[in-house]
């Protein structure tokens, strides 16, 4: 990662121009050309540097539900519950954290009726409470990763 | 934009949802990627940068750019901290948590007293564990006792990841 990789992330980050020749575009700012980025943002995606390229949706602006959900699992039910927690498809994403909430996972769904169903299901299966602690405000981040 | 993000449920045409499918896995690397999808999706360019702007404009897009794999910049170490803030001053401490450095989200989320009582959630990153609790040592330094107490639970397994994806059956209405 050079000096021109660690611009082009710390560019595109934020934002990544609509127009016929994007690429073109950026190049006057970034001091570059169009070919050389390209190849650049492609090699980045290629070696994992860059997980994505494109536009960020907004689930829940799309229309659907999403929340952030906590339970308190019994250590000793940890891994059982964990199992019957990821058989959810509407789990996108499940962390283990160093709390007494020690299972923090996303519910996404298409429906806010869907996403209610199914928490309702987690919680008969597991047999353990479910805190839904979906999002009621977010705020403006301004700053993202500094290569 | 510093104010509160909207959150409006806003209906999606077709054609809107259609640009969805044809995107959400990412653009082509190429000098002309809207004119490539737009081809694609057999619609004039102009058109499909007009909706992609519009989707920008109501924050169903929330931006357009890359997204680097914070692992590999280093940032291996994240922390979710949460906070218990009085609601009347929620908008003015979430903007501020949100101008840091490191915060990459930060949200108002319901409590469950008497077990929770934090209902502002800020997402720290650093280059290790020291790193995130010295920043959030600086926010809660930042904050005063406009915050009454915080905590900080860092991630010690992923259980799960997989990506938010629409369906591809047409979204009843």
């Amino acid at each position: 990662m050079d000096q021109l990789d660690k611009n082009i992330i710390n560019t595109l980050q934020y934002d990544f121009p609509v127009c016929e020749r994007p690429f073109a575009q950026l190049a006057e700012t970034l001091n570059s050309t169009e070919d050389e980025l390209i190849n650049r943002v492609q090699a980045m995606l290629d070696n994992g540097l860059l997980t994505r390229f494109g536009p960020m949706y907004n689930a829940v602006n799309m229309g659907g539900a999403l929340s952030l959900c906590a339970m308190k699992v019994p250590k000793n039910r940890f891994d059982d519950v964990t199992e019957q927690v990821n058989a959810f498809p509407e789990v996108a994403h499940n962390y283990q954290r160093d709390h007494e909430m020690n299972m923090w996972f996303v519910l996404a769904t298409e429906t806010q009726q869907e996403l209610n169903n199914t928490l309702n299901a987690i919680e008969d299966t597991t047999g353990i409470p479910v805190y839904n602690m979906p999002k009621e405000k977010e705020f403006f981040v301004g700053l993202h990763f500094k290569a | 934009m510093n104010q509160a993000v909207e959150n409006k449920n806003v209906d999606n045409d077709e054609l809107d949802r259609r640009i969805v499918m044809a995107t959400q896995s990412g653009l082509p690397v190429v000098a002309e990627p809207y004119h490539q999808i737009a081809k694609q999706l057999d619609i004039p360019t102009q058109l499909l940068m007009d909706r992609l702007n519009a989707m920008k404009q109501d924050n169903r897009i929330r931006r357009i750019g890359v997204v680097p794999n914070h692992y590999k910049l280093g940032y291996t170490a994240n922390g979710m901290s949460v906070w218990d803030v009085d609601d009347a001053i929620i908008n003015e401490v979430g903007e501020q948590l949100g101008k840091l450095d490191m915060v990459t989200h930060c949200y108002q989320r319901p409590r469950f007293l008497p077990e929770w009582s934090y209902n502002l959630f800020a997402m720290v990153h650093g280059h290790d564990r020291e790193e995130v609790l010295s920043k959030v040592e600086q926010i809660a330094e930042l904050l005063g006792n406009k915050a009454h107490k915080h905590d900080i639970l860092f991630s010690t397994r992923i259980l799960k990841k997989t990506g938010l994806r629409l369906k591809e059956k047409a979204k009843e209405k």
